[in-house]
């Protein structure tokens, strides 16, 4: 288990590298990248904030799309309070730790004290390298001299593409996330930076509840 | 920078708290279970359209979408995480070289 924890620790520091490298080709400084990483804690949303300030937004249109992709992180927590139990303080700490990866190798375990080890095991190890790979990307990425050169623009989209396509194994979700990105370019003109990522969660959170009702 | 940094710090916190603190009832509402899930699915498909298909208010077509259909095929042969957005960017280097 503690095996299991290292190995998604070291795949995790790898992209964390390049989510240092990408903060920083946004113009985010070194210390707001690390703080990122050690505080808000959940790949994808830190990955919306830079995209958004990245491409011109502010950085509020940043924030609430980061905010709106953590809310999944607080589905996890109905799966994973029974595994959690203790006082308030340790809830606490352990809310940090509630991402993709710990929930995975939590509820994959029979008893809930193998899924208590593996939650620890793996949110220590991904934690820490991915604030060491955050680190060094951020660092590697600040001695460049013009990031576009070199690529860097064409980043983000990849990086965002890398986390959505495990979500598109049926029908539904790939034909949410084609609309989803048709409507985005459609209100793009018109609307300030980083707005029309709001306008899209509207809308599926719309479809959603009401596809529910129905 | 650093209020907006912040300010999203804290709220991807308290979303994580809430899961863990929140009557099981809220969260396991049929609404919430089918709706949120749906929500990162378009929100990332959203951020990858724009961040290739736009330069400030304008639509444009340049090796950004050369780096996408790279980093599309590199998820189709399961790529890991960092391959895919290293094949992106040095898609897009290379085309503006030349």
């Amino acid at each position: 288990m503690i095996r299991d924890a290292l190995g998604i620790g070291i795949a995790t520091g790898a992209y964390a590298l390049s989510f240092g490298a990408i903060s920083t080709a946004a113009g985010l400084s070194l210390l707001q990248t690390c703080a990122l990483s050690l505080l808000m804690f959940t790949g994808a949303s830190q990955f919306a904030l830079v995209g958004v300030v990245g491409a011109g937004g502010s950085v509020w249109a940043g924030a609430a799309t980061a905010a709106l992709l953590g809310s999944r992180n607080a589905l996890y927590g109905v799966r994973l309070s029974s595994v959690l139990e203790g006082g308030w303080w340790k809830r606490a700490a352990a809310a940090h730790f509630v991402i993709d990866e710990t929930t995975a190798m939590a509820i994959a375990r029979d008893s809930p004290s193998e899924s208590r080890l593996a939650f620890w095991a793996t949110g220590i190890a991904i934690f820490t390298l991915w604030n060491l790979g955050t680190l060094i990307g951020a660092l590697a990425t600040h001695a460049l001299p013009d990031p576009k050169v070199l690529g860097f623009d064409a980043a983000p989209p990849a990086a965002f593409l890398a986390l959505l396509a495990p979500r598109l194994r049926a029908r539904e979700p790939m034909a949410i996330a084609l609309s989803a990105g048709v409507i985005a370019l459609v209100c793009l003109p018109f609307l300030p930076a980083g707005v029309p990522l709001l306008v899209v969660a509207l809308l599926v959170a719309l479809f959603g509840v009401l596809r529910t009702r129905t | 920078m650093w209020a907006g940094v912040l300010v999203a710090c804290a709220s991807c916190y308290v979303l994580k708290l809430a899961g863990l603190s929140l009557p099981a009832s809220v969260l396991q509402d049929a609404r919430v279970q089918r709706t949120v899930p749906l929500v990162p699915i378009a929100l990332l498909a959203a951020l990858v359209a724009t961040q290739t298909f736009s330069t400030g208010h304008h639509l444009v077509v340049d090796v950004r979408a050369a780096a996408l259909a790279v980093a599309i095929v590199a998820v189709l042969l399961r790529a890991p995480f960092l391959v895919v957005v290293a094949a992106a960017t040095a898609t897009a280097a290379l085309l503006r070289l030349i």
